[in-house]
């Protein structure tokens, strides 16, 4: 359960131009289920999963995880929540790098490499043994049958490969929790519902699946459990299809 | 330990690879690094290797030189000075020299003209070296001709054409008989050049050289460890003073390092970004950072080095002969003893890797504080 | 001041070094004004930025630091002809004032820095910057060692002046040879080498204790850092003479040539590395109470603990075996 309490971000406080992308922010999200966070753009879906996810830190407020399997060394045993707002950047990320799996919109693959090594990529600083991590990429290729396209550069591949490549990036630590941005928007409704069957399947091998989406695709999915909808930074309507 | 090595490894394939997809910018950035690393190491590895060819020089020269000052310059010593400072206590022998220059109109270049009793050579006998062989095109057994002071020529028979460990000293040289040598200068007998006096113990040498001094206020006596002060520290003056005038040249390197580690591109600035937002911490892009400036500083300083290594001890370096050597007029071909040590490749790297790593220190840490949300928000 | 391209690399670190430190120190005073883990503000997220490029600036500055100490030592060796009554590096450090104050402080500056990376790294492995006040202070006082030290190496690098041939005679005489040679307080054999060993072995038994029961943090320190300064000492006093197998050259520095095989490197690297290790562990000592380092320090001082007696133990062992090994022999 990702516990969140009040949580603000503001950006150039103090100046004239200062705006908050997210306002006080309550909420809570289940393990094990599909959220979806809906709303127009500049809505906060954003900034507020960039914040669940370690990557930012709130203004203020507080996230805990609970019942999270996150590896953060430091931790007392027999305790199972974690507060991470106050936690250092090289903390966050260790959380966030094991913890963590993203997809984005542009699915922000690196050009010039090639498909095996963006797939790779997450897990270089992690300090595994290559031939771990370089096994295990070549398994989730193959079960998202783009193992012909290992060698290939993204250059060169189709919008539903690199959609299926980004997916794999985001499993290579293998996370228990995924967090996807507008996955959708560059995809047509084919492949957008291809994406959904993924992250069904992902839910049943339990994982939490988070997105922000204004898809209807998406968001009217009968896979999903949970839809927050935001707008101007707030929660306006939160509902639990269970 | 083993979790920390990994990581350092692949981070540094990662580098090689992101090294590789920008050639242009890397190699451009590469090419200014190897100039300036091949011209200082040039400069030092010369400096380094005349010195030695000095000390060469030196090391056969005798501990005590006495020379005849009259008017503040140099004069000829008359002979009793050699029999009056022999009396000296602890002086074991005084030699009187001969020798000179000898200018060849031909092709305008000076020897060094030595005296020498050794009976290997004798009368109308010479000894030359390598580089007067080469100049005037002459084998042993041939006849050298040399003009005397009333423009008499004086034919000598070549015995011996003495190879060396070092061009530079015995390229000039020419070695004939006392009395050839008073015969082509018209040289006053009774008098020598300057005397070599040798001392049984080192230590007693500025001893003696402080009597010598007060029983002849015209003399000027000099210690071999003075000369050798003298030509290192004008050569170190040398070195430096050409290492200033390329201190231009090096701080726009710096600043052209700044520039390239500054100015990063839209593309980088995405792909910092988007490693950032995977799951890359500061810590990693900026050991990443770290890498791709020791790749590049590693590659130039070794290509450089090298490079400089050919130029000064293979090409006999032509791009500073003419400014750094300096003394007698003509060599006609001389070869360097190649000299290479730890101290001056590390004086190498003090000046040229190590600004550019601090240089780039700011700009790396500007790259990999990109907010790992970056990547989310386009 | 000698123009030569060593001497001026040696400036130009320092010159280097002081600006990065400078740079550095005005961050860490930022930090120590402003600093507010609680906030979530962006001045605080931008101050959490900032202490990873001081991170970063303090290892180049070890890096540097170490570096140019032995640059700095070869340097003086190398220039030593150009002094009269100079044999080596210890003659041409004694031309001027300037010279020794230099090399120590090179080798505090490089002790300090080291010790402030030990704390960095314990404190970065904290999640609530357990230690940021502490470490941040340490910077404020090490800074201004590293502007003295290259302040120092100006002065001593522009009142070295050579002894060369001058117009009207040789140099020799117009001042008189003084017998600079190296002849440092040389201590008496016996007492040092007692206090040498013993020295050792106190550090290895209160590491030993330290190791195996985590009690007598302390006094492993203060021993390790005794013993560093005493085995100093020792070098020139009798371990100096048992490599040149010469009872009377005390030379700290002529152990690096080459002709003694290069040991001075092993010896200073082992003694350095082991007063850093052996400092830094009491350096740790006030914060192993910490909540959020209680399990953290122990593990690294116990480390540390090794390093310093890996290192001494080396140290030792090359001593000794010189010891037995040289021709030289001093009456005990």
């Amino acid at each position: 359960m990702i516990e969140l309490s009040g949580i603000t971000k503001s950006f150039n406080s103090g100046k004239p131009n200062q705006f908050t992308a997210v306002d006080n922010v309550t909420l809570t999200v289940n393990n094990q289920q599909i959220t979806v966070f809906k709303g127009p753009s500049g809505s906060g879906k954003t900034s507020l999963l960039s914040m669940i996810g370690c990557m930012a830190r709130p203004t203020s407020g507080r996230i805990f995880l609970h019942g999270v399997a996150a590896a953060v060394p430091f931790q007392q045993e027999g305790v199972d929540s974690v507060e991470i707002t106050s936690l250092p950047e090289r903390f966050l990320n260790q959380i966030r790098r094991s913890t963590f799996g993203f997809i984005f919109q542009q699915f922000n693959l690196v050009k010039g490499i090639s498909v095996l090594e963006n797939v790779m990529l997450p897990a270089y600083p992690t300090g595994e043994g290559q031939a771990l991590f370089r096994a295990r990429a070549l398994a989730l290729l193959e079960q998202f049958n783009i193992a012909r396209l290992a060698g290939q550069r993204v250059e060169l591949l189709s919008g539903g490969e690199l959609q299926r490549v980004a997916i794999a990036r985001a499993l290579i630590n293998n996370p228990s929790i995924i967090i996807a941005d507008e996955p959708t928007a560059h995809l047509d409704s084919k492949l957008s519902q291809e994406f959904m069957a993924i992250v069904g399947r992902l839910k049943g091998e339990g994982k939490s699946v988070l997105i922000a989406s204004h898809d209807p695709i998406v968001f009217d999915s009968p896979l999903i459990d949970a839809l927050v909808e935001m707008r101007d930074g707030a929660v306006v309507a939160s509902r639990s299809s269970r | 330990m083993k979790r920390a090595l990994e990581r350092h490894l692949n981070i540094l394939e990662f580098t090689l690879a992101s090294l590789l997809r920008r050639k242009a910018k890397n190699l451009s950035l590469l090419a200014m690094y190897l100039l300036v690393i091949f011209i200082l190491a040039s400069l030092q590895f010369f400096v380094t290797a005349l010195k030695r060819e000095a000390a060469i020089i030196l090391s056969d020269a005798p501990d005590m030189v006495v020379q005849r000052l009259v008017a503040g310059r140099q004069d000829l010593v008359p002979a009793r000075y050699a029999a009056e400072i022999a009396n000296i206590r602890g002086v074991t022998a005084v030699r009187p020299r001969l020798w000179g220059y000898y200018y060849d109109a031909l092709n305008g270049a000076n020897y060094t003209i030595i005296a020498n009793d050794d009976p290997a050579i004798g009368p109308e006998r010479v000894s030359i070296g390598a580089g007067v062989a080469k100049a005037r095109n002459l084998a042993v057994g041939d006849l050298l001709p040399l003009i005397s002071y009333d423009k008499a020529p004086v034919m000598l028979e070549i015995s011996t054409i003495f190879p060396s460990n070092s061009d530079l000293i015995a390229a000039d040289m020419i070695i004939i008989s006392p009395g050839d040598f008073r015969q082509l200068f018209n040289f006053p007998s009774g008098q020598a050049t300057d005397l070599a006096v040798m001392v049984r113990n080192p230590k007693e040498l500025p001893t003696v050289a402080a009597k010598i001094a007060g029983q002849f206020p015209d003399s000027r006596p000099i210690l071999k460890n003075e000369i050798q002060r003298t030509y290192q520290s004008i050569f170190d003056w040398r070195g430096g003073m050409t290492l200033i005038i390329l201190a231009s040249a090096l701080f726009s390197f710096i600043i052209f390092a700044w520039d390239k580690a500054a100015g990063l591109s839209a593309e980088e600035r995405k792909e910092i970004g988007i490693l950032k937002s995977i799951g890359w911490e500061t810590s990693d892009v900026l050991l990443l950072k770290f890498w791709e400036g020791a790749v590049i500083s590693l590659t130039a300083f070794l290509v450089g080095t090298v490079l400089a290594y050919g130029h000064v001890f293979f090409l006999s370096a032509p791009l500073f002969a003419q400014a750094l050597k300096g003394w007698s007029v003509v060599y006609p071909r001389f070869q360097l003893v190649p000299v290479v040590d730890v101290y001056q490749l590390a004086v190498l790297f003090f000046l040229t890797v190590v600004p550019y790593t601090t240089a780039t220190i700011i700009p790396c840490w500007r790259a990999a504080t990109i907010d790992p949300d970056a990547a989310m928000r386009y | 001041m000698i123009l030569n391209p060593s001497v001026l690399a040696l400036l130009l670190i320092a010159l280097l070094v002081s600006v990065m430190g400078l740079y550095a120190g005005y961050y860490g005073l930022r930090i120590l004004l402003r600093w507010n883990p609680a906030s979530g503000s962006e001045m605080q997220l931008d101050l959490e930025r900032r202490t990873y490029l001081v991170s970063t600036i303090m290892s180049y500055i070890l890096g540097f630091e170490l570096m140019s100490l032995f640059l700095f030592i070869y340097t003086a060796n190398d220039l030593h002809l150009l002094f009269t009554g100079a044999m080596c590096a210890a003659g041409t450090l004694a031309v001027n004032f300037f010279g020794y104050p230099v090399l120590l402080f090179k080798i505090v500056n490089f002790l300090l820095a080291g010790v402030w990376l030990v704390v960095n790294y314990t404190d970065n492995r904290g999640y609530d910057y357990p230690l940021i006040r502490f470490k941040y202070k340490l910077l404020t006082l090490v800074v201004p060692l590293l502007l003295l030290e290259s302040g120092l190496l100006a002065a001593y690098f522009a009142g070295l002046k050579p002894d060369i041939i001058t117009s009207c005679c040789g140099s020799l005489f117009s001042h008189e040879s003084n017998s600079f040679s190296g002849d440092l307080a040389s201590l008496p054999h016996l007492p040092m080498q007692i206090a040498f060993f013993s020295g050792m072995a106190i550090t290895a038994i209160c590491g030993l204790i330290f190791y195996t029961r985590g009690c007598a943090g302390y006094l492993f320190s203060i021993a390790a850092t005794l013993t560093f300064l005493i085995a100093a000492a020792s070098i020139v006093s009798f371990i100096g003479l048992y490599f040149y197998e010469l009872p009377t050259h005390h030379c700290p520095f002529c152990i690096l040539q080459r002709e003694y095989n290069y040991v001075g490197y092993l010896l200073y690297a082992t003694l350095f590395g082991g007063a850093v290790a052996g400092i830094g562990t009491g350096v740790l000592m006030p914060f192993r109470n910490i909540g959020s380092l209680a399990r953290i320090i122990p593990v690294m001082q116990r480390r540390l603990t090794l390093v310093t007696l890996v290192c001494y133990l080396l140290f030792t062992l090359v001593v000794v075996r010189e010891m037995v090994f040289s021709a030289l022999k001093l009456g005990l």
